[in-house]
């Protein structure tokens, strides 16, 4: 019989999804527990901290993360545009939409460095208080989140791209699980924003 | 994906067919003899310790001065070593041993034969699954080696010991996640096969346990692990760039004040580690239920008694698995609210698991019992997994946990629940799942021979440390509570207790030899040697790349045994027959 895993494109007629839909669900449903693990700790250690300082007594910038905030949302939409415009079989448009999401995202890494190196100069490091230690932490993993998010994003724009002229429709399933990743990555960022520079 | 269709037309490499595979029958194999290395070396850890357990203090002759001077100098094991020892004993057999052996090992192999899948919807992440899960046990195995040794926070590496021990924590953090990373591939991969690559006709209510076990399982490791990768990261934040998470103000450490910023708190460490550490419990102990519940209806040759209320048990004992995590917590004075929360849901979760044994055990009831190799250590398993869970119940009560917590008594509670439970469970899918896997059956003299002692030495290490624990022994003293008036009269059981380990570690002598000696047989098993209903008996022994000679379809439940409309005692999911009731065809 043929080897070939069934569904990897097209959907299982009784549970409506494809293998990489499921799995990428599943993946994200792992994620959203790494990040509440990092949220409880984060709430646990503020309530019962005797000396709580919030963001704004290390100078954390509330308008640089606003625009952090802006530009992640404006890759989320170019994010679902590209990913619509492979189901219009428009594939420049697609690369146009793609690149955009690449470069707000190194935009945003581009700010978080700058974030980053002022709080170094100031002498600010993760042993330097907790809510230090908290910020730390929590941004850098979602840093490492929105690296990896890029990355592929920056793999399915070029090179990965090529698997448009041999399996169009298996190509629009990439873009789609990364594009439902790179929300989750928006999503995160949505709530660590007041949570570390507005509460 | 696309190009896992043209691989089969190619003859593999050796490299690619054997070490980097993405068969799930050879990545299950791989996982099942690495698992199998790990479980005998953390038995051998074991055994060192009990040796400074019987006679503490005294030179380990012959192979003591093996260890060099700065772990047992002169043959005298040194307390820093006892603490290596006893932390990667846990940590190894939990983590690279059991674990593995029951999901990587178990559930590759077996369940996408049991579902009629070509194989694992994910050929390459199953891969990539293995190989974390061996750099991992890689990273663990090296940390011996670091200077100060190997973690000695216990497996639980509780802070702030943990934050201020020498360089191998460090390594147990990065080991970890890497095991972390691996079952997480698994599971994802494990409940995508379970829900998309079903035969045509097998609808979940035809699966058999085992899967559901697999799949419940898959959900506890997929939701479970990640809030310890989170208290992981932490920890490594609070070596590696001196930040305080689980570092409290004002801690004195050997007469210094810590210089620590604090502001942390170590209790966050306990409850994000045994919100994973609980329902990891139910990880060991599912599969072996999916593979007892296997072995005694193909054994008994009558159909599971009670298979639906079988599965939910399992459905709510998933669920409620991470709503009991704070009963290891007694005693850390969060507070009698909490306690009497979790001590209620504790009970709560005691009854799927009394109804799943009582299942298991009414089963036997009216049936014609063959007592192979594989059933034996699954009627071992029954009393003791009962032993195990009902020896819980004072420990999930916060008024008796008090006097039991950090004894013996623990210890003995869930070593019973997975030595001679989930080990004995493992036991009894290797010998009943040999067959399948190399085409040959192994010896069934020297199977019993394997078994009595090991049930009788099992045994005698654990139910002496039920009466230890109870005289107010505590655990993790490297000299076995000597020095304390109260545990006087208790200390002679270590010598026992020493002596059945060692007596334990002779009798899977014959393991070894039958399971290597085995492999030399002709392959004369045929593809049903034990007369079995589930679909893995369907595909040839050994399955080929790509498992069935052609796609089977499903037209009964799983284990239709002695059914009355057929003349042989077993009518396998696979068969179209006539015969068979209408209601049981396909839908």
């Amino acid at each position: 019989m043929s080897m070939a895993i069934p569904y990897t494109v097209e959907p299982r007629p009784d549970t409506g999804l494809n293998n990489v839909k499921i799995g990428i669900w599943l993946f994200l449903a792992s994620e959203v527990m790494l990040f509440g693990g990092l949220f409880a700790g984060y709430i646990i250690l503020r309530v019962g901290s005797t000396d709580w300082q919030p963001g704004s007594a290390f100078g954390l910038s509330v308008p640089l993360a606003f625009t952090n905030t802006l530009v992640l949302i404006t890759s989320s939409v170019t994010m679902v545009m590209a990913w619509a415009s492979l189901i219009r079989k428009d594939f420049s448009k697609y690369r146009l939409y793609m690149g955009i999401t690449v470069l707000c995202g190194l935009g945003f890494m581009v700010i978080k460095y700058i974030e980053y190196t002022s709080k170094f100069s100031h002498g600010y490091y993760p042993s330097t208080h907790i809510f230090l230690a908290l910020y730390f932490t929590l941004t850098g993993l979602h840093g490492i989140h929105v690296i990896a998010g890029m990355g592929y994003n920056a793999y399915l724009w070029g090179p990965g791209a090529k698997m448009w002229e041999t399996a169009p429709e298996q190509f629009t399933n990439r873009v789609e699980a990364s594009g439902l990743f790179w929300h989750f990555v928006d999503l995160v960022w949505i709530f660590l924003f007041p949570v570390l520079y507005l509460l | 994906m696309s190009d896992h269709e043209h691989e089969h037309h190619e003859e593999l490499s050796f490299w690619r067919k054997y070490v980097f595979s993405t068969d799930h029958k050879v990545i299950g194999i791989q996982y099942t003899v690495t698992a199998l290395f790990f479980l005998f070396f953390g038995f051998c850890l074991m055994m060192l310790m009990r040796w400074q357990l019987a006679f503490p203090g005294k030179a380990l002759p012959i192979i003591g001065a093996l260890f060099g001077a700065d772990r047992m100098p002169d043959g005298i094991m040194l307390p820093e070593f006892y603490n290596q020892l006893g932390a990667m004993h846990g940590t190894i057999m939990v983590f690279m041993g059991v674990v593995p052996l029951a999901v990587g090992g178990f559930g590759n192999f077996v369940v996408p034969l049991q579902i009629g899948a070509p194989d694992m919807t994910f050929p390459r992440l199953n891969m990539l699954s293995y190989w974390c899960y061996f750099v991992g046990g890689v990273i663990m195995f090296a940390s011996f080696f670091v200077p100060g040794g190997a973690a000695q926070s216990g497996w639980t590496s509780y802070p702030p010991l943990s934050d201020i021990a020498p360089s191998g924590q460090t390594w147990w953090l990065m080991g970890m996640m890497a095991l972390i990373f691996s079952s997480l591939l698994g599971a994802i991969n494990f409940i995508t096969t379970i829900i998309q690559l079903r035969a045509p006709g097998l609808t979940f209510f035809r699966f058999p346990f085992f899967v559901w076990a697999q799949f419940v399982t898959s959900f506890l490791l997929l939701l479970a692990f990640p809030p310890l990768q989170a208290a992981s990261f932490f920890q490594l934040m609070d070596r590696v760039f001196g930040t305080s998470f689980f570092m409290p103000e004002g801690l004195v450490i050997s007469g210094q004040l810590s210089e620590a910023t604090g502001g942390g708190s170590p209790i966050l460490w306990q409850h994000l580690f045994w919100f994973l550490a609980h329902p990891e419990v139910y990880v060991l102990i599912l599969p072996a239920l999916g593979i007892v519940a296997e072995v005694i209806a193909n054994n008994t040759r009558r159909p599971l008694w009670g298979y639906k209320s079988m599965v939910y048990s399992l459905i709510f004992l998933g669920f409620m698995s991470f709503i009991v995590w704070a009963h290891h917590m007694f005693l850390t004075g969060m507070g009698s609210a909490m306690s009497a929360f979790f001590q209620t849901t504790t009970m709560i979760i005691s009854i799927p698991s009394v109804i799943i044994l009582t299942a298991l055990i009414l089963s036997l009831w009216g049936g014609s019992i063959r007592f192979t190799t594989p059933m034996l250590f699954a009627l071992a398993f029954l009393p003791m997994f009962g032993i195990g869970g009902l020896t819980g119940l004072p420990l999930g009560l916060a008024s008796t946990d008090i006097h039991l917590h950090d004894t013996y008594y623990v210890i003995g509670h869930f070593h019973y629940v997975v030595a001679p439970g989930t080990l004995f469970a493992m036991f009894a899918g290797i010998y009943y799942w040999y067959p399948k896997a190399t085409g040959r059956k192994m010896s069934d003299f020297l199977g019993k021979l394997h078994f009595w002692p090991s049930l009788i030495f099992m045994n005698g290490i654990f139910m002496p440390m039920m009466i230890q624990g109870l005289a107010g022994m505590q655990r993790r003293l490297y000299d076995g509570g000597e020095i304390y008036a109260h545990t006087q009269t208790a200390l002679h059981w270590h010598k026992v207790i020493s002596i059945s380990a060692w007596g334990l570690a002779l009798a899977q002598i014959p393991f070894i030899i039958n399971f290597f000696a085995s492999l030399r047989k002709p392959k004369t098993a045929g593809d049903n040697p034990w007369h079995s209903t589930t679909l893995e008996w369907a595909a040839p022994s050994p399955p080929p790349h790509g498992n069935f000679t052609e796609l089977p379809t499903v037209y009964r439940a799983a284990y239709e045994y002695s059914h009355p409309d057929h003349d042989e005692d077993y009518l396998p999911q696979f068969q179209a027959d006539a015969q068979a009731k209408p209601a049981a065809a396909t839908p």
